[in-house]
């Protein structure tokens, strides 16, 4: 049998807010869609419809209610409704890649480093080679490598997030909003390399509201709103 | 590497203080690189819980399983007392909110660090030296300071020494209770981003105890939140805080200040 990167069938979110009187509030109900090697599925709807939801979903940062995310890790399949948290961290490790627009700062760690740890399997100063290269990439001056990040502008700290979340080359790739607030010369590099992973077989899912940048990496266009359950 | 054996795997804990519970049917398996973080407020069980998995405190009920350096499994209770006590010494490590439990205050930071070593069956006064002056690097204290006693430290220093002193022998199994309870935030985030990297560049098991959700988040790989003796919700660290079920999960995740 051969299963794509990513499938997910009869996925159902709803949150349920104690604080609000046991408030219900359903997002998502019976999504289902696959993403084969090499395709990039944008997920379109207006704000609220649930893009993001589906993208934490995935990633295990939600909890699933009901239904299935099958994401390949080798030759095994991992079901990220059920997976125990290791599990759902070694896929994180391996094979399943996140990349929003904001960075999570960590207190005086460089942003040579910030971008070289997301390649924990490779000899370090190897993986700081590559780091340097990406960073370079997406024009971040040399001076600003050795800094931590925290007091960088934003559009420094997001390319150094890009950096990061695009470094690894993970078999499946969930993208929130990558080229949001992004100079013309970054947002072309952020398609670039999208592109190189779409040829390397990498599945992703994205959420991109420019329409040049949609139209530029996207196969499939699955619009979530006959998912979304909220009004 | 998903199949590998926990390292602890804790079995329906329990304890009564006479007719007071502390905590009641904890179950949960740690495996080597884990960070498992335990919050809760004041009186949830969670300074209870640490004391029975550190062996520091017999539970009524349930069985604490540890893979030893042999990989053969011990049930901590069924270990002889000397047996115990080694264990502590040498493959776990206990890591005080208050740094002057964890230290000794009238002996030096290099004593304090080679004492550790003598205890595992170090006898070259050199190589010891070395290796505590080592330590003292890794944590950031200058090495000027080696034959200074702790008591001429500040709180943020004692703190880090306290994390040498435990470190210096290599244990598999961390024990931490609130590591950043009562520091500046200043000193709070250095120590943090130690704690961090010495844990992920050793491969260390770790349990910490904090009621700080912050610490949990830049910490832990997963996390058990406590309420009156019971473990409510456990998972993913950032799957808990961001996704909380429980209503007291999702009052304590909502209580935060925001910055």
């Amino acid at each position: 049998m051969t299963m794509h990167p990513l499938s997910l069938a009869g996925v159902s979110k709803a949150f349920t807010v104690h604080l609000q009187g046991g408030l219900r509030l359903p997002v998502l109900r019976d999504l289902a869609f696959t993403a084969r090697p090499g395709e990039c599925v944008v997920l379109t709807g207006p704000s609220g419809a649930g893009k993001s939801s589906i993208l934490k979903l995935i990633y295990g940062n939600y909890r699933c209610d009901e239904g299935a995310i099958l994401v390949r890790n080798g030759s095994d399949i991992v079901d990220i409704a059920t997976a125990a948290p290791r599990q759902i961290l070694a896929l994180r490790r391996r094979a399943l890649g996140y990349v929003t627009q904001f960075l999570r700062a960590v207190p005086r760690v460089s942003a040579l480093d910030i971008v070289a740890e997301a390649l924990d399997d490779v000899p370090r100063e190897a993986a700081r080679d590559r780091a340097a290269a990406m960073l370079a990439r997406f024009n971040v001056p040399e001076r600003l490598w050795g800094l931590p990040p925290a007091t960088f502008s934003g559009g420094e700290q997001q390319r150094v997030n890009l950096a990061q979340g695009l470094l690894p080359e993970r078999p499946v790739v969930l993208l929130d909003e990558p080229t949001a607030s992004l100079d013309a010369e970054n947002r072309a590099v952020v398609i670039e390399i999208i592109r190189e992973r779409k040829r390397q077989g990498v599945a992703l899912v994205a959420i991109v509201h420019d329409e040049a940048v949609r139209d530029a990496i996207a196969d499939t266009s699955l619009d979530v709103t006959r998912f979304a359950t909220a009004t | 590497m998903i199949e590998d054996a926990p390292l602890l795997t804790v079995d329906g804990l329990t304890k009564w203080y006479g007719r007071r519970l502390g905590c009641t049917n904890i179950s949960f398996d740690l495996y080597e690189g884990e960070v498992l973080a335990i919050v809760g407020e004041s009186g949830s069980g969670k300074s209870t819980l640490l004391q029975l998995l550190s062996g520091q405190l017999q539970p009524n009920d349930g069985r604490i399983l540890y893979r030893m350096r042999d990989e053969t499994v011990a049930d901590l209770w069924h270990l002889s007392e000397p047996m115990r006590r080694l264990l502590f010494r040498t493959d776990w490590g206990y890591v005080h909110q208050d740094a002057q439990m964890g230290l000794r205050m009238g002996i030096s930071a290099g004593g304090n660090v080679g004492e550790r070593l003598m205890a595992v069956g170090w006898r070259n006064y050199g190589a010891i030296r070395d290796t505590a002056t080592d330590w003292l690097a890794r944590v950031e204290i200058d090495q000027a300071r080696i034959d200074d006693t702790p008591r001429t430290y500040s709180g943020g220093m004692r703190q880090r020494l306290q994390i040498a002193r435990n470190l210096v022998t290599a244990p598999r199994l961390v024990f931490m209770d609130e590591p950043t309870g009562g520091l500046d935030v200043s000193v709070q985030a250095r120590l943090l981003d130690l704690l961090r990297r010495l844990v992920s560049d050793l491969n260390i098991a770790a349990i910490v105890v904090t009621h700080d959700l912050a610490v949990a988040r830049l910490l832990s790989t997963r996390i058990m939140v406590m309420k009156a003796g019971e473990v409510i919700e456990a998972g993913l660290t950032d799957q808990v805080l961001d996704d909380p079920r429980e209503p007291y999960t999702q009052l304590l995740v909502s209580s935060i200040l925001p910055v």
